[in-house]
């Protein structure tokens, strides 16, 4: 070739520098593509993992247990606080004593900020404390004389030079005077007290072992604002002489009363109407040999915990019966802490709480999810009171030698674990356990149900139903298609069925919302004898075929059956609809969803049948198309061979073809099902999107990318909901991963296997 | 053959293949009768319908005079019927019921009406029925009796109609100009004020002291700005003086006499005089304005462009991030990539991802894009603007991202297929003339699959036209106050949210108080997204088929 270049040629002379640097040139140009194409293929294989990591990423911090770590610690004369709390801040706690002092300090050093004096009595001493729901801020005083002083704590914000400022003070929602509990004057031994905006409820029990109650019922004038009435009820229970009450607790809405006994026995009052308490129910909470350590209302005022002394915390509810009788039951038990429990501090806004045993040890509990957090030593002593911050991501200690400590907890997402997402949960009010879904919720002390398992039932209802449709149809429309079809009618069939495919999921949603689902209401019976008519009405068809004149049959060639069947199927379709009203007459007393009603089906208009129908609709062709492949690229010899032995065309297609292309079939549907299992619009749209578990037709349900699709928008970032459709949208891509990969692995062998054959 | 019995029939198979057949038939049936039903609800919706007027008494009612469109009839059984509280005589287990749209929600309440076939009496259509499309409360029909201006009666009896036609045409003219008024002009305005808001923020957080230079400078620009608002506020005020001059009255079914401001009247047809011709024109008309106009009324009444033109913008971004991407990985996975099981892995999971629900990438898309990319842009580039977000907040850029991930495996394989059927001779013919690898792939390798591209990329956009539930959460809303695209720099504004045709289907059809009056028009949406769909997949088959015979031909 060099030699020849000695004739004159437009490319220069090899080895001559511009080749070379021409050359070189391309060569860059070569690696450049090279390392271009490689970066940008790596970058698009990055982004689909990305996707998967990036879920994983979110979800992941669901299911990370509590940290605690010391902030700043101080000593105080804590004067042996019989009580602390903690503002939202983190930055302003009270302390209070049974000396009826009230110090407002500084969290962070302990300094002094204000040490309001209480208006107490000078005639009579204190002799039990009390405080209220943590959420309101009321506490009381009960004195020997059979009287109490309520007040509460309040905290007022302002901005000056934007920045934050704190005023603490004390109010006194019953007015500055005391209460009298005990017209009779006696000591108050132990006290409860509950207010808001209407009523006070002082309860409190006698040294003489009578249990009185209070409510005093403000009465606003209607003219001035300033003016009240305070209208008092008292109730009397005397109690047997024997009984050595040690904790009394009246729940937030004043409606309940809890007596605990030295003895383990917990008493359940009724005092709804505070002039004739009720007593509900007395039961033994404790074996024999334990004790009742501590006791505490969870938020919300209808759950207690009781803390034990041998370490164990019960939570207890009251439980509705058949017969609309409360009963308590003790519905949970958190038993990671070994020693008596001495103090219970409840989040306000979770239903979580703090547990100190008396060597000091803490642990962070949260009940729904019946998840223990986190057990660590905080103190060295049990002598402790300890407070919760409102947002729950402070905890304020204070020993009873004066050792005060800040420690910041850092626990995000108590709500979940693998019990509260997939297993039953006696949720609060509820008389069994149950697997619910329900996000959110007007109320502040909402216990938040986050079962992931009502959902996951409905997309398996869903697809369920779906391929209940769209199996059969796919799979003999396949194997027509593919082996009895005549070339020219396939040419017009596969279009359509990849137009089928293409037909955007929110069409089909919206015909099987405002169209189908009406329509099938009203035609119930027609459906129904579709459904049975079809095949019947085609093996009719086709015994009438065979007995048509033979000049009429040959003028259709073979593999035409389909297109003798359409006005067939038209037929079946129109006469079914016209016949309905009449079916309905006939068997159903002329209303079909009434009479499934009557015989105990529940019947919604958008339901799982329609659901069926269309979404079944939407998988036909994912399924028929593959299956069609597979069925076709069995090697043409395999079934040539068979048909020379003697076997009829159909005997071919069951022994030695579907045999043959079985795995391809089963991958089809796999990757149907992933279809029916992701599918959002369909059921957003055609079901009534009830989480309800029942595997009725009739009914509708819930699915996953429903409720992702609905609730989504609205969660707010980072939170514990958001992440929990973070792990809904995970658990999606899970199921349909797995079922593509295998279907994916099916195929590939089967293609090996071909390419042997 | 034909002597055969009945169980050597059955022993043959050949009912089996039958049934087989049948579930073809019932397939296309299914889909056929599917478009179809879509075309004829969707495209039904323009033809100007005959207005009946019919006489009807219930039983022990007074008979009364219905004015309206004939819209549905159903046979419905007796227990049903007794269920709506109407009892059929003793005997008759079943009767017709008509719907009948009688418009006139204001005074009416309902515009449907549901009527018994057995009370109906004399059904009329008269010529002189005026249907009148308004810009709130729907359609509405009833007798025109008077043209008034400023309450006096300009024209009344039969020279009403005339003098309304004129005189509507003014306040259409009226509107139109008020509409670009408040939507360029003010708009202008507004955008120019947020700039300068936004720059005072700035000049705060640079620490620059108020009554500086710059301050002033601002100050200044805000006057202008704010004088140029008064000019426009004066304009507004004399153009709406203007529209509100004239008004009609019409007489409706139960004899009221209403009085409607023309400023509140789009068109008013005499369907019942128009001849088939004047009809067709009619419903051109009409279809026009449904793919040219804005929304109204909830979005249940006027047109879709800004759904339209949603969809459209959106998918040729995702496009234009799609394709380089998508043919760059199939490029490396076919052609440099050592093939292995690595590759294979990779090969199951980019098949895989089609797979994976929509949903999940618009979860994905609304985490990452939205708040993690999103939220981190807007700190770093519009910090001016927080907490109000930019970018941090659903917007076009982060649905088209997304779609774009969703449809990157779409385009991955079918470029993948278009360069494994290229036949390794074309290639070894070119690498043995001495071209590099880039070469080969560049000027043979890549030409000759550009089809199979264009395939993939049909396909893809077919697929994020039609996708909705990823869509909800990263950018569609159901009505956006400004197109992506205007006359304010940067011209095209990614950040915005848009409407979609999709989620306007969804939207419209469940989401809206009054469903049944809304239900034509998502028809409409529904045939035209199907239409678009369909015309871009009979593409993408059509180049595929061509392909292929192609290569069939040079492999021959």
């Amino acid at each position: 070739m060099v030699e020849q270049s000695s004739q004159a040629s437009v490319l220069p002379a090899p080895g001559s520098p511009v080749a070379l640097r021409r050359r070189s040139w391309r060569e860059f140009k070569d690696r450049l593509a090279r390392y271009g194409v490689a970066a940008g293929g790596m970058m698009v294989i990055f982004a689909i993992v990305l996707i998967f990591f990036y879920l994983l990423y979110v979800v992941v911090p669901l299911f990370y247990g509590a940290e605690i770590e010391t902030h700043s610690e101080y000593n105080i004369d804590s004067n042996n606080a019989t009580h602390i709390t903690l503002n939202e801040y983190n930055d302003v706690a009270l302390m209070l004593t049974m000396q009826g002092q009230a110090r407002f300090f500084n969290a962070n050093d302990g300094q002094l900020m204000l040490e309001p004096i209480l208006p107490l009595p000078s005639d009579s001493q204190i002799s039990s404390f009390s405080k209220g729901a943590s959420a309101t801020g009321v506490f009381a005083y009960g004195f020997t004389d059979g009287r109490a002083l309520v007040f509460k704590q309040e905290y007022k914000i302002s901005y000056p030079n934007d920045k934050r400022k704190i005023t603490p003070l004390i109010e006194f929602p019953a007015g500055e005077e005391l209460v009298v509990v005990d017209p009779q004057g006696k000591r108050l031994q132990l006290l409860s007290v509950q207010s808001n905006e209407e009523q006070t409820t002082v309860a409190g029990l006698t040294a003489d072992n009578r249990l009185v109650i209070n409510s005093l019922v403000r009465e606003q004038d209607f003219m001035d604002e300033d003016l009240f009435t305070v209208e008092q009820k008292t109730a009397e229970i005397i109690l047997a002489d024997n009984l050595t009450a040690t904790y009394l607790k009246v729940d937030i809405d004043q409606r309940e009363l809890y007596l605990v006994d030295a003895d383990g026995f917990i008493a359940y009052y009724d005092i709804t109407d505070t002039e004739a308490p009720r007593l509900i129910q007395k039961i033994k909470a404790v074996p024999a040999d334990v004790d009742i350590t501590a006791i505490e209302f969870l938020t919300g005022g209808i759950s207690i915990l009781v803390g034990r002394s041998d370490g164990q915390i019960d939570q207890w509810f009251p439980v509705r019966d058949e017969d609309n009788n409360y009963t308590l039951h003790n519905v949970r038990s958190f038993s990671d802490q070994t020693a008596p429990i001495v103090a219970i501090a409840t989040e306000y806004a979770r239903k979580g709480f703090l547990a100190l045993d008396n060597t000091g040890q803490l642990g962070v509990y949260h009940t729904t999810a019946h998840r223990t957090m986190l057990v660590e030593p905080l103190t060295t002593s049990g002598k402790t009171v300890i407070a919760i911050s409102p947002r729950a991501n402070g905890l304020l200690s204070l020993t009873a030698d004066g050792q005060a400590k800040l420690t910041m907890i850092d626990n995000e997402h108590p709500e979940v674990s693998w019990h509260s997402l997939w297993e039953e949960v006696w949720y609060e009010s509820r008389d069994q356990p149950a697997y619910i879904w329900q996000s959110s919720s007007a109320s502040n002390d909402f216990e938040p149900k986050f079962s992931l398992s009502p959902l996951t039932f409905g997309t398996i209802k869903a697809a369920l139903y779906a391929m209940m449709v769209a199996i059969p149809l796919a799979i003999m429309g396949a194997i027509y298609a593919a082996y009895f079809m005549s070339p020219r009618m396939r040419t017009i069939v596969k279009p359509t069925i990849e137009i089928m495919e293409a037909l955007p999921t929110v069409i089909l949603g919206f015909l099987a919302g405002l169209w189908l689902a009406p329509l099938v209401e009203g035609n119930l019976p027609g459906v129904f004898s579709i459904l049975i008519m079809l095949p019947i009405m085609t093996i009719i068809t086709a015994w009438i075929w065979t007995k048509l004149p033979k000049a009429f049959r040959e003028r259709i060639p073979d593999g035409w059956e389909a297109a003798i069947l359409v006005p067939v199927v038209i037929a079946v379709g129109a006469l079914s609809m016209l016949a309905s009203p009449t079916l309905e007459l006939w068997l159903f007393d002329g209303n079909m969803p009434k009479w499934l009603n009557e015989i105990g089906i529940n019947f919604d208009q958008r339901n799982s049948l329609v659901v069926g129908l269309v979404m079944g609709f939407a998988v036909i062709p994912t399924i028929f198309s593959i299956t069609e492949d597979a069925i076709f690229g069995v090697p043409k010899h395999l079934t040539v061979g068979s048909l020379a032995l003697g076997a009829t065309p159909w005997q071919t297609l069951t022994r030695v073809v579907l045999l043959t292309a079985s795995p391809g079939i089963f991958s089809a549907v796999m990757i149907g099902l992933g279809r029916a299992v992701g599918e959002t619009m369909i059921v957003l749209m055609a079901t009534g999107n009830t989480p309800i578990m029942d595997f009725n037709i009739f009914e509708g349900f819930r699915a996953l990318s429903a409720n992702i699709a609905v609730e989504m928008p609205e969660a707010e970032v980072a939170s514990t909901h958001y992440r929990v459709l973070f792990l809904a949208a995970l658990v999606l891509f899970g199921a349909t991963f797995i079922f593509n990969t295998i279907a994916e692995i099916v195929r590939q062998r089967l293609r090996n296997k071909y390419s042997s054959l | 053959m034909s002597k055969q019995s009945l169980s050597t029939w059955f022993k043959s198979g050949s009912p089996w293949v039958w049934l087989n057949a049948g579930a073809v038939s019932i397939s296309i049936v299914m889909v056929v009768g599917l478009l179809l039903l879509i075309a004829v609800r969707g495209l039904s919706h323009f033809w100007p319908a005959d207005i009946m007027e019919l006489n009807y008494q219930e039983p022990g009612g007074e008979a009364i005079i219905l004015i309206g469109e004939a819209i549905d009839t159903e046979v419905v059984t007796a227990l049903r019927l007794k269920m709506t509280g109407v009892d059929l005589p003793e005997g008759q287990a079943s009767a017709e019921r008509h719907l009948m749209k009688v418009g006139n929600r204001d005074y009416f309440g309902l515009d449907f009406r549901w009527i018994n076939g057995p009370w109906v009496g004399e059904i009329n259509y008269p010529e002189k029925i005026v249907a009148v499309e308004r810009r709130e409360w729907g359609d509405f029909f009833g007798y025109l009796t008077e043209v008034r201006q400023q309450g006096n009666t300009v024209a009344s009896g039969d020279e009403a109609w005339a003098e309304l036609q004129i005189r509507l045409e003014r306040s259409n003219r009226l509107v139109a100009e008020i509409k670009k008024l408040e939507r360029k002009e003010i708009g202008k305005i507004n955008h120019g004020l947020e700039a300068l808001r936004l720059e005072t923020k700035r000049l705060e957080i640079d620490g620059v002291a108020a009554g500086s230079l710059q301050h002033q400078q601002i100050e200044q620009e805000r006057r202008q700005w704010d004088m140029l608002y008064a000019g426009l506020q004066k304009q507004l005020a004399t153009l709406n003086t203007a529209l509100n001059r004239d008004q009609m009255i019409v007489t409706i079914s139960d004899g009221r006499e209403v009085e409607i401001p023309l400023a509140k009247v789009v068109e008013v047809t005499r369907p019942n005089a128009m001849s088939v011709w004047k009809k067709m024109t009619t419903y051109g008309h009409e279809v026009w304005k449904f793919v040219s106009d804005d929304p109204r009324e909830a979005n249940t009444e006027g047109g879709i462009f800004p759904a339209i033109f949603g969809t459209v913008m959106m998918v040729m971004i995702m496009a234009v991030l799609v394709t380089p991407f998508g043919v760059v990985a199939a490029v490396y996975l076919k052609e440099y990539a050592k093939q292995g099981p690595l590759i294979r892995l990779i090969r199951i999971a980019v098949n895989n991802l089609a797979g994976v629900p929509s949903i999940v990438y618009g979860v994905f898309g609304l985490g990452f894009f939205v708040y993690f990319l999103g939220g981190n842009i807007d700190e770093i580039f519009f910090s001016a603007a927080l907490p109000a977000p930019t970018f941090g907040t659903p917007g076009l850029m982060w649905a088209s991202l997304t779609l774009a991930i969703l449809t990157v495996p779409v385009v991955i394989v079918a470029t993948e297929e278009g360069l494994s059927r290229i036949p390794r001779a074309i290639r070894e013919g070119s690498l043995a003339l001495g071209a590099t690898k880039a070469e080969t792939l560049w000027r043979t390798v890549l030409p000759m699959a550009a089809p199979a591209m264009m395939t993939g990329l049909i396909l893809a956009v077919a697929r994020a036209a039609g996708e909705v539930a990823p869509l909800m959460m990263v950018g569609v809303v159901k009505l956006a106050p400004a197109l992506a695209v205007d006359t304010i720099a940067p011209y095209l504004h990614l950040d915005r949210q848009f409407m979609h045709l999709g989620f306007h289907i969804y939207d419209v059809g469940f989401q809206s108080p009054n469903v049944e009056a809304a239900r034509p028009l998502v028809y409409a949406t529904a045939f035209l997204l199907v239409l678009i769909i369909i015309i871009l997949n009979m593409a993408a088959i059509s180049i595929r088929n061509r392909l292929r015979e192609n290569f069939k031909a040079s492999e021959s």
